[in-house]
């Protein structure tokens, strides 16, 4: 984090490499430190707590609730408690819901005001989540959205989008893939990519041969369906 | 009401989406930290943060890179209350 972590040399104060906004940041911090506004053992915390947060904690609810039915309806009724049930840490957001997409409904999240998004679960936000352009379409033009991250819906799929706010942040259930019965609970949440948790793409296809190449135009399996 | 440049839901564009992924910088995540730091501390919350986003001049929201709005915030909420002077971090910046 710190200066002296460049590898090479440049002039005090001008560095090229970054933005100005780097050593406002680190500026800042300084002085909010020397008047004991915050620790900067705090500040280290938090820097750790979130470069520790990924995907994987939304694939494994995912995963869990892909194979385990009651444990799905729980994780729909409050995923918050659903998370601590696995040791996962659903991060300080009051309020966190699960949706699941089937074959007849498919959500999509957003957060047009900022950037809301269930950190604590799915790490941070991807750029484009943050954009001004998938904040603006993805209300406008949700089908044109999808479509771009390669996501064709049939007509008669009815399609959700979801607006989030700092107190309510949602997290997507994917359909679960076509040939994917013999998976594991750690194979299949490898399959669960971060795209499919907001909405705009679909898990991975399983790499090894289970019944045939699956595309998004051939019915997978039934939301409901126990393996 | 004039709407505001922050509430983007449908607000007329056709520009592409750009889907280049980008691994946060030190400062970004420093940024981001300080937020929450400020949090528990009890100084200022999200709420805040947000208005202190939304408060934003239009252009400079446009222009601004998503943690360079969360800076503006930071400075403008604790500045509101008292925590920095008026001008503080810029004269701390060019000593």
């Amino acid at each position: 984090m710190s200066e002296q972590d460049h590898d090479h040399p440049h002039a005090e104060i001008t560095n090229g490499d970054e933005p100005p906004a780097a050593r406002r940041a680190r500026t800042l911090e300084e002085l909010l430190v020397a008047k004991h506004v915050v620790r900067r053992e705090d500040v280290r915390r938090m820097i750790d707590w979130l470069v520790s947060r990924s995907p994987a904690d939304g694939a494994r609810l995912v995963a869990r609730a892909w194979t385990d039915p009651e444990f799905k309806q729980r994780l729909l009724a409050d995923a918050r408690a659903a998370a601590l049930e696995l040791g996962l840490d659903p991060g300080p957001s009051p309020v966190v819901v699960a949706v699941e997409n089937t074959r007849g409904v498919h959500h999509m999240v957003v957060c047009t005001l900022c950037s809301c998004y269930p950190r604590a679960l799915l790490g941070p936000p991807p750029d484009w989540y943050k954009s001004l352009a998938y904040r603006s379409r993805a209300v406008s033009d949700p089908r044109g959205v999808l479509a771009e991250f390669g996501v064709e819906l049939d007509d008669d799929v009815e399609l959700r989008v979801l607006d989030s706010t700092a107190d309510m942040r949602y997290l997507v259930i994917p359909r679960r893939p076509a040939g994917t019965e013999q998976m594991d609970e750690a194979e299949l949440a490898a399959l669960v990519t971060r795209d499919s948790m907001i909405g705009v793409a679909h898990p991975a296809a399983p790499a090894r041969d289970g019944g045939g190449p699956t595309t998004p135009a051939t019915p997978g399996p039934r939301s409901d369906r126990v393996r | 009401m004039e709407r505001a440049v922050h509430d983007r839901g449908g607000w007329p564009t056709d520009a592409s989406i750009d889907r280049t992924e980008h691994q946060l910088a030190d400062w970004e995540v420093l940024t981001d930290a300080l937020v929450g730091a400020l949090g528990r501390a009890g100084v200022m919350n999200v709420d805040e943060l947000r208005r202190g986003i939304e408060s934003m001049p239009a252009d400079e929201y446009e222009r601004a890179s998503y943690y360079e709005r969360w800076l503006y915030s930071i400075e403008v909420i604790l500045t509101e209350k008292g925590i920095l002077a008026g001008g503080e971090l810029d004269r701390s910046l060019s000593e």
